[in-house]
């Protein structure tokens, strides 16, 4: 620079232009968000910069992986999309359990990671990672933003996929040069994705091709998923229930759907379902899943599932008909939708029998644990479902745990229940609980985790504290890793293997050192005042139970076998090596 | 016999058609749903469609017809595919180009010459090592021809990968 040009004042930057983040920002506000879930650094400063003066509440996480479970759990819990802001490189990677996650069960996520400026990419610059090509294959949808004018566009389409039609994660990749560079671009309403369709109605002729089907059934089961969950249709479901005469089950994403508790509702089916909902599975002569896909943990073995059965599939994804099997009849349409447009086609069926043969088998084999021997998770969740009276929120991790919640954990309306179910997750549980206590303050929380999974995502006990997220941690302690430590045992001649979790801390002095409420309960006497303690208590607590260690999971219906050869009790014999996966 | 017989309509080719937006990622998008499903892809044409900011992609590939169906399913849920077609079987005009480098002397050439004429192939590159032939129709002819001029010498191979149109109104 010259003398002279040194001595002149400084032209102000032209105020008038935004920066691409608060462009994008201004957005994410005009899309109703109100949250964002998330952990900074170099390549997204400009947009947690852009935070700073934004009605957008910002909640520090301590772990991406946190943050996208926390955006899931506020996403099931709500309906509405969780977001999450991440950096480049190791902070977007940390992402992809999440997206995963969420794409399993069909939850609306918008991840937005920062990216390394333009000129930079492919060059192996600090923090780049090929985000958008790391994430392919779980996402519904993703951008790399190339041009700061694409942002409202964009942000405008990611919100539309990841809602619409059959919800998922949707990533938004914005290199820093992209969100610090000027951007004028306006707000943008019109959509123009010509390869993106969402179904409504359903076709009048499925409809009454349905009807047809479903006056002949003497023995029909309902068969209910997550889609049903995700399109609100609960009351729809159990007006049909009703009409028809016909008891109904749900997958474990699907609990809640309609009231778990109704004299219809048989509960949970498939691999550790109720006896009596698998029994009815396998002697229905006709099943109509709606917003369920024939999930290899509900099906068993596929050639003997339902094998005689007339097979109706209800589904907003058409990609899902036909994918694991054939059903008879295929109706494209938002659950909702459908199930109200078929309440006037359908009669009563003559279903008297086949009702009172349901309530034969819910008499026979009722969920049962021992009285005696200890403490037990079936003990502290059943009792947990009667002082709550099924009205909290319940999360659960993935485990042994997960499968007690399930059973003994009755849900009576739909988003009152939150698990990772495709996926699987481990660590999921904790921090969807913090997402739906975010989503809905006026609930009741809980969140019910195993030793093993909390331990990969209890970070987040710092988040819950600063924000003051009062959910109630519910900690099943059997120092193992409990669904593995079965299989080994039942399985594999009880040769264990990776499974034993020496070494876990106190968890109560744990929760204290983060300043939550810790909490133990040793004997089955303590149950209820320890639980009321917790729910009396107005921030966020971690209750731990100290169970049993060698309980397992009944009824059971080893991965690949028919549902006709479900575990009821358990077995004094050694078993085969389960056929199918995991 | 029934092994023989399923592994037969297995290998068979499928060709399909895609409509798609002309964006960054969406041929890996499309590869990625073939790959997952250990499915292999034997040619692939991406080419700009009449529309501006669409392509068209035409695939050949082989494997087993259920997990075809649910290809095409995915395929077609993708947000940048507008649609995806399978046309195996049906009347489309389908067209591929082959340029065959054969490495031969002059003074023994005419054979080659005389199958090249016969498929109507052009001598595009006439060197006193070798020559290049180009020929184009149907998949299955240029396989034909290319099957007898292995013996003459063939030392490259470049294809272009089928190419197929709808007959009149119907969509490509
Ligand atoms: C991230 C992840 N890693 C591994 C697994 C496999 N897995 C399924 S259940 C389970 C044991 C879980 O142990 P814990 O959280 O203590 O629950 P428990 O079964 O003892 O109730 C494991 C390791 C998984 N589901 N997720
Ligand atoms: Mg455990």
């Amino acid at each position: 620079m010259s003398a002279a040009s040194s001595a002149a004042p400084p032209t102000p930057p032209p105020a008038a232009t935004p920066t691409g983040a608060e462009v994008l920002i201004r957005c994410l506000a005009r899309e109703g968000v109100r949250r964002i879930f998330g952990l900074s650094g170099g390549a997204a400063i400009p947009i947690f910069d852009a935070l700073v003066d934004s009605q957008i509440e910002l909640v520090l996480v301590r772990h991406e992986q946190g943050a996208t479970h926390i955006a899931d759990g506020y996403a099931r819990a709500s309906g509405r999309p969780g977001v999450v802001l991440v950096t480049s490189g190791p902070g977007a990677t940390n992402t992809v359990t999440g997206l995963l996650t969420a794409h399993m069960d069909s939850a609306p996520l918008i991840v937005i990671s920062g990216q390394t400026i333009r000129p930079n990419l492919g060059t192996d610059a600090f923090q780049e990672a090929d985000v958008t090509g790391i994430t392919y294959p779980v996402v519904k949808h993703s951008y790399l933003v190339n041009d700061a004018a694409e942002i409202p566009r964009i942000v405008r389409e990611a919100f539309h996929i990841a809602t619409t039609g059959r919800p998922g994660p949707v990533l938004v990749d914005i290199p820093k040069d992209v969100s610090q560079g000027p951007c004028s671009a306006n707000f943008v309403d019109a959509l123009d994705l010509p390869g993106y369709q969402t179904p409504g109605r359903a076709a009048p002729e499925a409809l009454s091709a349905a009807a047809a089907l479903l006056a002949k059934a003497r023995q029909p089961v309902l068969y209910i998923g997550h889609g049903a969950v995700i399109s609100g249709a609960g009351k729809a479901v159990m007006a049909l229930a009703k009409q028809m005469r016909a008891p109904i089950v749900n997958t474990l994403l699907g609990k809640g759907a309609a009231d778990e508790t109704h004299p219809l509702h048989l509960g949970m089916l498939g691999m550790h379902g109720t006896a009596y909902a698998n029994r009815a599975v396998t002697h229905c002569d006709l099943i109509m899943a709606v917003g369920a896909r024939w999930d290899d943990r509900i099906t068993g073995k596929l050639d003997e599932f339902c094998k005689d059965a007339v097979k109706i599939h209800v589904d907003v994804d058409p990609a899902e008909f036909n994918k694991v099997l054939r059903p008879n009849l295929c109706i494209l349409g938002d659950a909702k939708l459908v199930c109200e447009e078929l309440l006037p086609l359908v009669q009563p069926c003559n279903s008297e029998e086949w009702l009172e043969q349901c309530d034969k088998w819910r008499q026979k084999y009722p969920l049962r644990y021992p009285k005696r021997g200890g403490l037990r998770a079936q003990h502290v969740l059943d009792r947990l479902d009667a002082i709550t009276g099924g009205r909290s929120i319940i999360t659960a991790d993935v485990g042994q745990h997960q499968m007690w919640a399930a059973q003994f954990c009755r849900t009576r309306e739909g988003r009152r229940w939150i698990t990772s179910g495709g996926a699987g997750t481990m660590g999921f549980g904790f921090p969807a609980a913090i997402g739906a206590k975010f989503a809905r303050p006026e609930e009741e929380v809980w969140a019910v985790v195993g030793d093993g999974g909390f331990q990969m995502t209890l970070a987040e006990l710092a988040t819950a504290r600063v924000h003051n997220v009062a959910v109630k941690v519910l900690l099943i302690n059997n120092n193992y890793l409990g669904m593995v430590r079965q299989w080994q045992e039942m399985f594999f001649e009880n040769r264990l293997s990776g499974v034993d979790l020496e070494g876990n801390p106190d968890f109560v002095k744990l929760a204290e050192a983060y300043g939550v409420k810790g909490l133990r309960i040793r004997r089955p006497a303590d149950v209820d005042r320890k639980i009321e303690e917790a729910r009396s208590w107005p921030g966020p607590v971690l209750l731990v139970a100290e169970v049993v260690k060698e309980d397992n999971v009944f009824p059971m219906i080893p991965a690949g076998a028919p549902i006709a050869n479900m575990i009821i009790e358990p077995p004094r014999t050694p078993l085969e090596k389960p056929s199918g996966s995991t | 016999m029934a092994a023989p017989e399923a592994a037969q309509r297995r290998r068979r080719p499928h060709t399909l058609s895609l409509f798609v937006a002309n964006k960054p990622g969406v041929l890996v998008r499309v590869a990625l749903v073939f790959a997952r499903r250990n499915y292999n892809i034997e040619s692939l044409v991406v080419s700009p469609a009449a529309r501006g900011d669409f392509s068209r992609m035409t695939v050949t590939c082989s494997g087993d017809p259920a997990t075809l169906e649910q290809i095409i399913k995915q395929l077609t849920k993708l947000v940048d595919v507008v649609h995806a077609t399978d046309h195996t079987g049906d009347a489309s005009y389908e067209t591929e180009v082959a340029l065959v480098k054969i490495v031969q002397p002059m003074d023994r050439r005419t054979e080659t010459l005389q199958i090249a004429e016969h498929y109507g192939a052009k001598v595009v590159d006439y060197g006193p090592e070798s020559l290049i032939l180009r020929a184009y129709g149907g998949s299955e002819k240029l396989d034909a021809m290319i099957e007898l001029l292995r013996p003459k010498g063939l030392t490259d191979l470049v294809r272009s990968g089928k190419i197929l149109m709808a007959r009149g109104l119907q969509e490509t």
